[in-house]
């Protein structure tokens, strides 16, 4: 899963990159709107952390110019709370909103959610086979024993799930799982998936030869 | 009482008792006038028939001391005539014959004395006379009874016109009253939507040159004034809270980041875990304080219809966990009232007041909540079975941070704010808000609403 935060506190900015990596997403940022507004239309994400009150773009406005050829879920940020607002963020077409200060899990509980449904999925719980996927608790179980995953493996694995059925692409891998600023060996995705392999079953993901990867 | 109080009252009352002064004395100064005219021309009438008895009389042949009045056929017709009115004589000779009078003279005609006023009135008998020599006296009379009757007429006449026309000079007035003070109420109604209502609309200026031109404009520019000072005060607050929220964020965020790490020690956690405590004490109070300040800037509460039962459920039904998580059972007895009120303040009221009984209550209480119409008041009753709160705090308690135990500041994430935005919001609504308690047995707090909002 990769994410966009943009916010212009860069305290704020780094507790929030440091907490959703720990989660094991894949964070870019931006410091300001026209940098934010760059970033959100060249890049398909997973979901976005906007900021309202940014320099040189404000969120609504970026919200506003993504929506004209992105869907992806936007999650707004505001140290404001009058009602009014929220309901301008909610009709400019803001997927949910949060107000500072946040709860850390929370936050983490909203993104997962909106994430979902960014996906078409109403159900918390995806379930391949044997393997149960719990995307709200980040819990995987599989024959209803508890499988322990890293987090990145939790994320390739949540994002394969989340494209049941679909062949994801090694490429799009790349791009959901790592951020900008990562260097990335490129033998790492065959790393985690014969990690994912040898604890949910040799044919759990399957490999389309020159296309990518697939959950059925 | 109010209508006799009113402008429009008096403006009419006034006018009315200015037209009337004015009718009477205009119509009192014609009858004067008619009447002294009347007689006037009666006396000249009586004294221009003096002379023709002076004239008449003529020594005694013979007797040179003795007088005797003979009236020739001629001078006799201007007497006794029905025509004009009878006009009858009385002679007195002092040497002669004491008393001649006419035919048609009373004879109850008594001789005038020298010095009275030529003309006197007897009854309905007017009559003039005549000193011609010493204990002479010639006088001549008439009958009035038909001039008064007529004077009488004209009287009536007077009073009639003189009413007709105070009926139709009051209801004119009445007329013009209105209509005059017509634009004062369309001011004042328009003023007193804005007032409670939008603060961007203005009252539009019939006639901007007008005296009510410029009342309108001094009540659209005092309208304006409030809007700027409104607009200043929710910008304030909107800053503040961004101010004040961001450096929040920043903290919770990174100590929150802190207690997730698996590698603390005992001292980093408790360091931590103490900044987290005062963070969120810190977020509550912020919170409590912006709430605070848009309801003393006096914006008027967003009014709407909604139903009351349904918000008081909601709101409770968010807090039932903290009254499990306390073992206190909440019961609430909620029909179906339609309420005009700002629904989410009215929540927070809720949320207030019964968090509060629940914080306040002992393990094992209970918290009852009613809600009703009486006496024309929407009412929202919240029961605790706590410890009642102490009569010498009785009168604090809806005072702003004042706790009645002075040793449990911040204890329990209380900000000592609660009851006072309670307060606010009630007062902001036009409502009343009061505590009843008893020692040992609770408390109830009762909030009325007015009942407006209801349709019939």
């Amino acid at each position: 899963m990769r994410l966009l935060v943009v916010e212009d506190e860069p305290d704020l900015l780094a507790g929030l990159v440091r907490a959703l990596r720990k989660q094991g997403y894949a964070v870019d940022t931006a410091s300001d709107g026209e940098e934010g507004l760059y970033k959100a239309t060249s890049t398909d994400y997973d979901a976005i952390v906007l900021d309202v009150m940014l320099p040189l773009l404000d969120g609504w406005e970026i919200l506003a110019r993504l929506r004209e050829s992105k869907a992806t879920p936007v999650l707004m940020l505001t140290a404001r709370d009058r009602t009014a607002d929220r309901v301008r963020g909610l009709d400019t077409g803001a997927d949910d909103y949060l107000v500072k200060p946040f709860d850390i899990p929370e936050l983490f509980a909203r993104l997962r959610a909106i994430i979902r449904r960014g996906a078409n999925l109403s159900r918390a719980v995806v379930e391949v086979g044997e393997v149960r996927i719990d995307t709200a608790a980040r819990t995987v179980t599989r024959s209803g024993e508890p499988v322990t995953l890293t987090a990145r493996e939790y994320v390739m694995l949540e994002y394969l799930a989340l494209h049941q059925g679909e062949v994801v692409t090694r490429t799009a891998l790349y791009e959901h799982l790592f951020d900008e600023n990562e260097e990335t060996l490129s033998n790492i995705l065959d790393v985690h998936v014969f990690n994912l392999r040898k604890k949910l079953g040799q044919d759990f993901i399957l490999t389309r030869r020159g296309h990518g990867y697939c959950i059925e | 009482m109010k209508f006799f109080r009113s402008i429009r009252w008096r403006l009419q009352l006034w006018y009315g008792v200015l037209l009337l002064a004015v009718l009477s004395g205009f119509g009192i100064t014609a009858y004067r006038l008619e009447t002294s005219r009347q007689m006037r021309q009666i006396d000249e009438e009586l004294q221009r028939r003096l002379p023709v008895l002076v004239k008449s009389q003529h020594p005694v042949p013979g007797n040179r001391e003795r007088r005797e009045l003979t009236v020739s056929a001629k001078d006799a017709a201007i007497f006794d005539r029905e025509a004009d009115g009878q006009f009858y004589y009385v002679v007195w000779l002092r040497h002669g014959e004491p008393v001649t009078r006419s035919a048609s003279a009373p004879l109850d005609v008594q001789q005038p004395r020298p010095g009275d006023p030529p003309n006197r009135l007897r009854g309905t008998m007017r009559e003039s006379f005549l000193f011609p020599g010493p204990g002479d006296c010639v006088l001549v009379g008439r009958e009035i009874a038909h001039d008064l009757a007529g004077l009488r007429q004209l009287a009536g006449w007077l009073a009639g016109v003189g009413a007709a026309v105070l009926l139709l000079g009051v209801t004119g007035g009445a007329w013009l009253v209105t209509r005059a003070l017509r634009p004062i109420r369309d001011i004042s109604n328009a003023a007193g939507k804005i007032s409670t209502g939008d603060l961007t609309q203005r009252i539009s200026p019939g006639n901007s040159d007008s005296e009510l031109g410029q009342l309108v404009g001094v009540l659209n520019s005092t309208f304006a004034r409030l809007d700027a000072a409104f607009t200043q005060q929710a910008r304030f607050t909107a800053d503040a809270a961004h101010e004040l929220r961001t450096p929040l964020a920043v903290i919770l965020t990174h100590t929150q980041n802190g207690l997730s790490s698996k590698c603390l020690n005992e001292e980093h956690h408790e360091a931590f875990a103490a900044s987290q405590r005062a963070v969120q004490r810190m977020r509550r109070l912020i919170e409590s304080l912006l709430t605070l300040a848009r309801l003393d800037a006096g914006q008027p509460p967003a009014y709407a219809l909604c139903n009351l039962g349904r918000t008081v459920h909601d709101s409770i039904d968010l807090l039932r966990p903290l009254a499990k998580e306390r073992e206190i059972s909440i019961d609430a007895d909620l029909p179906s009232v339609p309420c005009r009120c700002d629904a989410e303040q009215i929540a927070q009221v809720v949320t207030n007041l019964v968090s509060n009984a629940i914080s306040y209550n002992q393990p094992g209480g209970s918290v009852n909540v009613n809600i009703g119409v009486e006496s024309g008041a929407i009412f929202l009753a919240v029961r605790d079975t706590g410890h009642g709160i102490e009569s010498e705090d009785l009168p604090h308690v809806f005072e702003r941070f004042y706790r009645a135990d002075k040793a449990r500041s911040g204890a329990a994430g209380r900000t000592g704010l609660g009851l006072a935005i309670t307060k606010a919001i009630v007062d902001g609504h036009g409502g009343t808000i009061e505590v009843a308690t008893q020692a040992g047995r609770g408390s109830v707090f009762t909030v009325r609403l007015p009942d407006e909002g209801r349709p019939g």
